[in-house]
């Protein structure tokens, strides 16, 4: 019996939800005793897959067959599930990211598993039974789900576990597996990444501006603040929804659900179907020249007072903290 | 080209939260139901491809009677047809298991879902359905075109956009940027009440999950108000205090 840990790569680099599932997989196999892998697939370097040490597990299988060199969730959920059967795992771990969104489901039929989606916390085990949180209804509530089968898909929210450091030696296995021609149907005719920017998802700190900023032409500054702090930026819905921004920045019920460390809401009055996508953040910090705002209600610190002023203010505060 | 959406029917986005019974169910008391926003994105794109190809639009609801009204609206948006899986939705496993029963009987081109319900955020429905038909699944679509029996869908993935070009047929969790809501108009609210709804008895799924708690998260403390002139201090603040720089 043992752990399976899919372990996501963007254009061949670990990202950090990568670590996250790693850490989460280590301490899972610390409560049951079983044995943890992890798998990659895809053109991930020997370096890259060395750090899988760094966070405790000790083998990686690799697979870096030419037709999956780019993510095809029918393929790779094959994938998974092939050398989970191969591994007598009981437990995959997978990151609840886009991708994985599209992957768990696949891999959690196959394997008739049980699937925990969206998990924010490791399970509590008592004999068979496992329970295990997760946030429902866009962060208004947290479910605690019971597992019955007994194997189980768990893919964890990005953000919200940290990936715990404990270093250890890693050896490295490559496999082939037998992927099936109807597996690999879907053609990518072309990728566009913003390469430059910080992928919102996995954001530590989120800048967000509403429509207090009165136009797409004002979007330097906020742009300007969150490259201070080495942030994503994201935005209200009616913001996109006017062009101002685009639709993949759009954070609430309707939009992106994030969990940064560090939510700076610049200009958003704070509807609820804002806060359902925001609110499980550490840190909320609200920037509103109204005190009404019902934003404030939610928040940690707050300014109240004109973006246009406060912002450039803010940021040569942050480049002065920087500096020192 | 025969065209299958998905309707979850999920609490308005503004309802309030709670839960009864020792906090084991969800309190519908009060609460006004809609469509799930995405499966209103899914609907409507449904709409304007059966119209350029001279489809048709079943919707689908796993659901108890209650959600008539819901799926009334959207054969007033333009579906042709609806059916409706005469069963409390016990979970995401169960739902697709009924849709793709049915689905295999009448053999759809395309399968659209949205990418999640806003009540259990699951985002599974669609993965599970790809599995159960045996048949491609992309999730988080932002467009969707179909070109004769090939679809080409743009879906978001880990920090920009793949185009994909994948033979019919498919399921696709649709976000926004797919299509704007439609909103029904006179006539088809009227045609709406004329329309089909089927109601079907579900099959025997088992229970792989149950949720058998909730908690609302604990409520933030008050708010540190800094002053405009001295943003210094909020500096200092997200350092030494809340240590998130
Ligand atoms: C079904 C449904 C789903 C929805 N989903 C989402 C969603 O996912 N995400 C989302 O964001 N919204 C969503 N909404 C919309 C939501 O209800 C609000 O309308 C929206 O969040 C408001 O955006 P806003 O705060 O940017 O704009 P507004 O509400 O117009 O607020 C602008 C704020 O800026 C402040 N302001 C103005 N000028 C300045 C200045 N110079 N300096 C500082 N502050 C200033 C104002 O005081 C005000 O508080 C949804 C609505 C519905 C019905
Ligand atoms: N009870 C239901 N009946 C029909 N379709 C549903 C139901 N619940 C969810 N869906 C579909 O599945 C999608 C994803 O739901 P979920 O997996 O619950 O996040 C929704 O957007 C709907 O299209």
């Amino acid at each position: 019996m043992s752990i399976l840990v899919y372990i996501e790569n963007v254009e061949g680099e670990l990202k950090k939800s990568a670590y996250e599932t790693l850490s989460y997989g280590k301490a899972l196999g610390d409560m049951t005793g079983e044995e943890v892998t992890a798998l990659s697939i895809g053109n991930v370097s020997g370096e890259q897959l060395e750090k899988v040490g760094k966070y405790g597990v000790k083998k990686v299988i690799e697979v870096n067959t030419k037709d999956l060199s780019h993510f095809l969730n029918q393929a790779y959920a094959s994938v998974i599930s092939e050398v989970a059967k191969n591994l007598h795992t009981n437990t995959v771990v997978l990151a609840n990211s886009f991708s994985g969104k599209g992957l768990a489901p696949r891999v959690a039929a196959k394997l008739s598993a049980a699937l925990a989606d969206g998990a924010i916390s490791l399970p509590e085990i008592s004999g068979a039974a496992w329970t295990i949180k997760k946030a429902v209804f866009s962060n208004k509530a947290i479910a605690t789900e019971e597992l019955h089968e007994q194997k189980k898909v768990i893919a964890i929210t990005p953000n919200s576990l940290e990936a715990k450091v404990s270093p250890v030696e890693v050896t490295v296995e490559k496999y082939e597996p037998q992927v099936l021609p109807a597996d690999l149907s879907t053609i990518i005719k072309d990728i566009v990444r913003a390469t430059d920017k910080i992928s919102l998802p996995e954001a530590d700190i989120v800048v967000s501006a509403g429509r207090g900023m009165k136009g797409p032409e004002n979007w330097a500054m906020i742009e300007e603040l969150a490259q201070v702090l080495g942030a994503a930026t994201a935005c209200s819905k009616p913001v996109s929804d006017a062009g101002w921004r685009p639709h993949e920045e759009h954070v609430g019920q309707t939009g992106l659900a994030v969990t940064p460390n560090l939510y700076i809401a610049i200009g958003i009055s704070g509807a609820i179907q804002h806060l359902a996508g925001v609110s499980a953040s550490k840190t909320i910090v609200v920037i509103n020249k109204d005190p009404e705002a019902p934003f404030f209600k939610v928040a940690d610190y707050g300014i109240v007072g004109d973006a246009f002023e406060v912002i450039p203010q803010l940021i040569e505060a942050i480049k002065a903290y920087k500096n020192n | 080209m025969k065209i299958l959406v998905c309707l979850s029917n999920v609490p308005d986005t503004t309802s309030k939260i709670t839960f009864t019974d020792n906090n084991t169910s969800f309190n519908s008391a009060g609460v006004q139901y809609i469509i799930n926003p995405y499966d209103e994105i899914a609907l409507s794109r449904a709409v304007e491809l059966a119209a350029e190809a001279q489809g048709t639009v079943t919707v689908i609801h796993v659901g108890e009677s209650s959600s008539d009204a819901t799926i009334r609206k959207a054969l007033a948006v333009g579906a042709d047809d609806a059916v409706r899986i005469d069963s409390v939705a016990r979970d995401a496993w169960f739902v697709a298991n009924q849709i793709a029963h049915y689905a295999k009987a009448h053999a759809f081109d395309l399968i659209l879902t949205g990418r999640e319900s806003i009540d259990y955020n699951g985002a599974q429905v669609q993965g599970f359905l790809g599995e159960l038909l045996e048949i491609p699944s992309i999730s988080i679509a932002k467009k969707l075109d179909i070109n004769s029996m090939e679809a080409s869908v743009e879906r978001e993935i880990e920090g920009g956009k793949e185009v994909m070009i994948v033979s019919l047929p498919i399921v696709v969790g649709t976000a926004e940027g797919v299509a704007e809501p439609k909103i029904p108009n006179m006539r088809g609210i009227m045609t709406a009440r004329t329309k089909s709804l089927q109601v079907l008895d579900p099959i025997a799924v088992p229970v792989l999950s149950k949720i058998t708690h909730y908690d609302t998260p604990a409520p933030r403390g008050e708010v540190k108000l800094i002053d405009k002139a001295n943003v210094e201090q909020l500096v200092q603040l997200l350092h030494s205090e809340a240590k998130v720089i």
